[in-house]
């Protein structure tokens, strides 16, 4: 046979691409709810506690009233793209996850797997590309509603996510210039030998940070959502799962982009200040997606908490804040850190 | 009076971070509070003894209805919420009602009705009083009017346990009579 196809690879890899996508999901459900929560205790409310003891049961009840509403196609609407767009947006949320490593290598009957579904070599520009492709979700929804407000969040969705993508891949420059290789695998793995790289990159995490704030459209950056002067912006004449598909998606990114954050400045699967060489691997592996998990949390926390906490900016401060301070302040932290990375190589002589 | 402040922002404003730190700080600070919400149908507040919720027709010990039908609190509602028909008491019906009349119908609309307490105080008989209950809840507009069953206290010898409850802590006022 020319061809010698590895089934149990494959059946591997698919068990692992359904749990991954089911886990996101999973998660993303949940932080509808720990939204709801978080806002509450933030605003010293209570927040939903009827659905189930302390109210776990809502998400649940959320998702299947959005299932049973009438579903709403407006006949000025371009139908194909209509739906189109939350798909497209639900779809490339789920991407993301393909490359991230969510744990060390595990053996099971006999077979070492990894807990990663691609270890690509450029993981982070396939990141990066299916990232920037998810405000196409938006921008095609906004369109083809023929809604004048749907189509004014569509307009700053775009014009957003391309002005912040740039002061993000510029911090991320910084970080490759540190790291020196585009694997997230490699990347953890480095982290693990040595420090973490927020140390060597403190700027650059802030500028990914306020970046990825804006990348997810969360508070202060939810201008293309902005309900109170765009009635939802981009969703406007989204009803039913569609609408869902849309809120969901954008619980997904969130989660998706708490766990590049921890993967990229917070090492990863990494347990800090434990050696996991010394313990037994498998063990090991399922701490680690642990502190991964924790980590990510944390992260989805520090969303919500800024979100509930500072309002949004206005349309001109935000291009200000993205052109006139974010860009060139990552390309200063971009030269200096290529500076210092090159006098390292040259044992600090000039 | 105080003076608006119009300096230029310096450095640490203008960054914003700051602020934001210090607007989270606060807000965190918000999570260990104590959440003024009360879990309501699981708990309720206490009442004062003087709150004034749906009204009950009042029985005497024996359990004889007090009201006589003289019209006093009709004439003293302001919402005009009250409506009834006199009756007069025939032989063996004594130990329903205390005295020769009675009230054949009673009724109010708690639609109309804005719980001031003004038939209370008209009342000569301690007949009607403003109970704890409140937030009555009904499907049609025509339930909201109250006819002597749903009005009447449970009987206090047949079923003490209820008439307490019916009674709540209420101050009772001494009557004239």
């Amino acid at each position: 046979m020319l061809l010698v196809i590895d089934w149990p690879l494959i059946i591997e890899k698919l068990v692992l691409i359904i749990i991954v996508v089911m886990a996101s999901l999973g998660i993303a459900m949940y932080t509808t709810f720990a939204e709801r929560k978080v806002a509450a205790v933030l605003q010293d409310r209570r927040g939903p506690n009827r659905a189930g003891p302390f109210g776990i049961l809502q998400p649940v009840a959320d998702g299947l009233k959005l299932f049973f509403k009438e579903e709403i196609i407006p006949n000025f609407s371009s139908k194909f793209l209509f739906i189109l767009g939350p798909s497209l947006a639900m779809l490339t949320a789920i991407m993301t996850g393909a490359v991230v490593p969510w744990g060390d290598k595990i053996t099971l009957f006999d077979r070492e797997i990894s807990l990663q579904i691609a270890d690509v070599n450029v993981g982070i520009l396939y990141v990066f590309a299916v990232v920037s492709m998810g405000v196409y979700g938006i921008m095609i929804g906004s369109w083809a509603s023929n809604n004048k407000y749907s189509l004014m969040g569509g307009l700053r969705a775009a014009s957003q996510i391309i002005s912040y993508e740039l002061p993000m891949g510029l911090s991320l420059i910084a970080l490759l210039f540190v790291t020196g290789n585009l694997s997230l695998k490699e990347m953890v793995l480095q982290q693990q030998a040595g420090l973490w790289n927020i140390v060597y990159q403190p700027l650059g995490f802030l500028i990914f940070l306020i970046c990825a704030f804006a990348e997810c459209n969360r508070t202060p950056f939810d201008l293309p959502e902005a309900e109170n002067e765009l009635i939802g912006g981009y969703h406007t004449e989204y009803s039913s799962m569609k609408l869902g598909f849309y809120l969901f998606s954008e619980y997904i990114n969130m989660f998706v982009s708490s766990v590049i954050m921890s993967t990229l400045f917070f090492g990863g699967y990494d347990i800090p200040f434990v050696n996991e060489a010394n313990y037994d691997p498998n063990w090991m592996a399922l701490f680690g997606v642990l502190a991964l998990m924790a980590k990510a949390v944390c992260f989805i926390f520090l969303f919500m908490w800024v979100r509930w906490t500072i309002p949004r900016f206005r349309y001109d401060q935000l291009m200000n804040l993205g052109w006139r301070v974010l860009i060139p302040l990552a390309l200063f932290n971009m030269l200096l850190t290529g500076a210092l990375v090159l006098l390292k190589e040259n044992n600090w002589h000039f | 009076m105080k003076q608006v402040d119009r300096r230029e922002m310096n450095f640490l404003e203008r960054i914003y971070l700051v602020s934001i730190f210090k607007g989270m700080m606060i807000t965190f600070s918000h999570m260990f509070k104590k959440k003024p919400t009360i879990n309501y149908p699981e708990k309720t507040r206490p009442f004062s003894p003087v709150f004034r919720g749906l009204h009950i027709l009042n029985r005497d010990e024996q359990g004889r209805e007090n009201c006589t039908a003289c019209g006093l609190c009709a004439v003293a509602c302001p919402a005009e919420a009250i409506t009834m028909e006199a009756a007069e008491r025939k032989t063996g019906e004594e130990n329903l009602y205390r005295e020769e009349k009675y009230a054949a119908k009673y009724e109010i609309n708690m639609l109309r009705c804005i719980f001031c307490g003004l038939c209370e105080e008209a009342c000569p008989k301690d007949a009607i009083y403003l109970s704890e209950t409140f937030a009555p809840a009904d499907y049609q507009r025509k339930q909201f009017i109250y006819n002597k069953n749903e009005l009447l206290i449970p009987h206090p010898v047949n079923d003490p346990e209820a008439y307490k409850k019916a009674l709540g802590n209420r101050v009772k006022r001494p009557t004239a009579n």
